[in-house]
């Protein structure tokens, strides 16, 4: 115990004295949990439109004026040829065409029916899909006011229709940083909590100290608690900034469900994660092997974890690297705590499949540990 | 205290033999020295005794331990000082020492007066940390580390390399000094001119033992006459003398070059000198000298 509590106050001087380190582990996770929910925004805004109308009538003017007034759309451009319409595509000034043919009016009031032709910049596919969405909807808008100015609700039956009122739960305004922020958080405290474990051994072993800690009669169990509790409470730590500063101050975030279980779930979360840690540096034997090992399994856990797209719509494989990584369930399990409330009763599942990422990772990471070679 | 029985090692699954059957024993109480060049499997042989490495093949024991079997009781009982300094560069001086004392559940007042006479070198840099002390100094403060749980063996893995003629000197002095506290020192070395300094080398080239004896009788084992020659032009000598039929073996040695004859009769000195002059040598000087660890090392090696 006292070779313990002697280790741990080595292994904090030691992080406490490395100039770069710490600003590293406190000020970058913060740095990037205020910067990165407001640029990872899936609302499309300021689209830009280039409009070529050919017709130049009331009907046309009114459209257009629609179009602007929504708030999605910047008018590029404006003309009436299709070709310098294309070529500002081409250029990158504009990502949607809208080509109003003539006789625009004239079609759809004596015909009562009338083409538009809406030609998209597929490159940025979330853009073109959601900006082709939007402008579609807008039309079909303009449509039903058209039809409500000539249709004499007085005179005919009306006509039946659906509509659709609906509610989003659990998120009201569909603020997607509600979504984002408590994934985020989670993506901060596995890079640092897996980055930093997985260095810190090595660099022992690079250094040469290693060996001389190999000769002495500690225990491996005391080396290697020795090694995980400071970043056990450094994990802990930066998740406290990050869930009582930035989420709540800055975005307001409050979690609905009870903070103690969120910490449950982060303490057995946070062994799992420290165990690969471990793993990583067991199998390199320099900072640079392990910094490369852990950057490519990290890069797999944090885009296959279903932070920034829904695991759900991922193809079979996929789903299966999904379900065997840790990150997912946390991610998971904050945003049911933190958006929905969810008690202990609904993620009871997720804490023994925690409690079985932590034993798996550790128990491979300490039998592979050998204080002999 | 320290006994090696036909111990092997191999890296690279058998490709490289680093230790290859060696055998010798070191008393209680003893300054043993293992010397030898780069690569000659010192360092393998010291992390093998220390437990850190496992061994291929035989057998080897410190204390009457196993160093396979008994490996927890070993490393409570031997200091390790490896070639690579190897403590923390960002701890000071005491926060270094304080660390391993309690790595042994010991405690730096405890065993004082062992590193004490070392220690009072570097104390007034007490509070720098380790990776900013010189050559010296590092050494001495890695030797307290290694000393201060009072082990019975001390392992020194080339404690000298890279390390000033001044402070060498009194670092071979410390040892000697800790050698009258009855513990048993194992040192190896690359420098020949330390073997003397031990009470019994082993020599060691390519992961075998070559001899094994106190410095004076390897020396004395010599097998044959030993001259030292000198003259104006040092290099067109050595190819000369090694051009001529007496000479046997011929090696620049610093200022000389130590040489041997294939026969040692009288009047070989003579005519290898009236050669050497017909050559064009001036200021010829042949001598015969008392063979250095180091001469004794080039001859065991070439046979």
């Amino acid at each position: 115990m006292r070779t313990l509590l002697f280790l741990l106050r080595k292994e904090f001087k030691q992080i406490f004295r490395n100039k770069s380190l710490l600003p590293m582990i406190f000020a970058m996770p913060m740095i990037q949990l205020l910067v990165m929910p407001l640029a990872a925004d899936y609302e499309i805004k300021n689209i830009n439109i280039s409009i070529v109308d050919h017709d130049r009538s009331p009907y046309s003017q009114q459209l257009i004026s629609k179009i602007t007034a929504s708030g999605y759309f910047v008018l590029a451009d404006f003309g009436d040829s299709f070709d310098a319409a294309f070529q500002q595509i081409e250029e990158e000034k504009s990502d949607l065409i809208l080509e109003i043919p003539e006789g625009f009016e004239r079609n759809l009031v004596r015909e009562n029916r009338e083409k538009l032709f809406i030609a998209v910049n597929a490159i940025n596919g979330t853009k073109a899909s959601l900006g082709g969405a939007y402008l579609n909807q807008i039309i079909q808008n303009y449509n039903a006011e058209v039809r409500l100015d000539w249709i004499d609700p007085y005179r005919y039956n009306p006509i039946p229709q659906i509509e659709v009122a609906s509610s989003n739960w659990f998120n009201p305004f569909m603020n997607y940083r509600f979504f984002m922020v408590p994934g985020i958080l989670v993506f901060l405290v596995t890079m640092v909590g897996a980055y930093m474990s997985a260095l810190n051994i090595v660099k022992e072993k690079e250094i040469g100290t290693i060996e001389q800690i190999n000769v002495t009669p500690i225990k491996k169990y005391q080396f290697i608690l020795g090694k995980l509790i400071p970043f056990w409470i450094i994990g802990i730590i930066i998740f406290s900034i990050g869930l009582f500063f930035v989420a709540r101050i800055v975005y307001g975030i409050v979690p609905m469900g009870s903070i103690f279980l969120l910490y449950g779930f982060l303490a057995i979360y946070l062994v799992a994660l420290l165990g690969v840690g471990l793993l990583i540096s067991t199998y390199s034997d320099t900072q640079q092997q392990a910094m490369s090992v852990a950057f490519f399994i990290m890069m797999i856990f944090l885009l296959m974890s279903g932070l920034f797209t829904p695991i759900e719509s991922m193809p079979g494989w996929a789903k299966v690297i999904a379900y065997s990584n840790p990150v997912s369930y946390f991610i998971e399990v904050m945003r049911m705590v933190v958006l929905k409330g969810s008690g202990f009763q609904d993620i009871s599942k997720y804490f023994l499949i925690m409690i079985g990422f932590a034993a798996f990772f550790n128990t491979w990471a300490i039998l592979k540990y050998r204080k002999t070679s | 205290m320290v006994t090696l029985e036909n111990i092997s090692k191999t890296y690279n699954e058998g490709a490289l033999t680093a230790v290859d059957k060696v055998s010798f024993e070191v008393k209680k109480g003893e300054l043993f020295g293992l010397i030898g060049p780069d690569g000659a499997g010192k360092t393998s042989i010291f992390r093998m005794l220390t437990t850190v490495l496992l061994p291929d093949g035989g057998n080897a024991s410190v204390n009457g331990l196993d160093v396979v079997t008994g490996y927890k009781e070993i490393r409570k009982q031997v200091g390790y000082m490896p070639g690579k300094f190897s403590l923390y560069q960002d701890l000071t001086v005491e926060e270094n020492l304080n660390f391993f004392a309690t790595l042994f559940n010991t405690t730096v007042k405890e065993n004082y007066d062992l590193i004490k006479e070392i220690y009072v070198q570097i104390e007034p840099f007490k509070t720098r940390k380790a990776g900013k002390l010189s050559g010296g100094m590092k050494q001495k403060l890695a030797l307290c580390c290694a000393l201060i749980h009072r082990p019975t063996v001390l392992f020194l893995d080339e404690p000298t390399t890279g390390v000033d003629t001044v402070s060498r000197k009194e670092f071979w002095d410390m040892l000697k000094r800790l050698k009258v506290q009855g513990i048993t020192i194992l040192v190896s070395t690359p420098y020949m001119d330390e073997a003397t300094l031990c009470e019994r080398i082993a020599l060691i080239q390519s992961g075998k033992i070559m001899s094994i004896d106190t410095p004076a009788a390897i020396i004395k084992a010599y097998p044959e006459p030993l001259f030292a020659v000198k003259s104006e032009k040092m290099s067109v000598l050595l190819q000369d003398l090694r051009k001529q039929e007496s000479v046997k073996s011929c090696f620049a040695f610093g200022e000389y070059h130590h040489l041997t004859f294939q026969e040692n009769s009288p009047e070989v000195q003579p005519s290898l000198r009236k050669n050497l002059e017909k050559l064009g040598h001036a200021a010829i000087e042949l001598k015969e000298i008392t063979p250095t660890i180091e001469d004794c090392f080039i001859q065991l090696m070439n046979h």
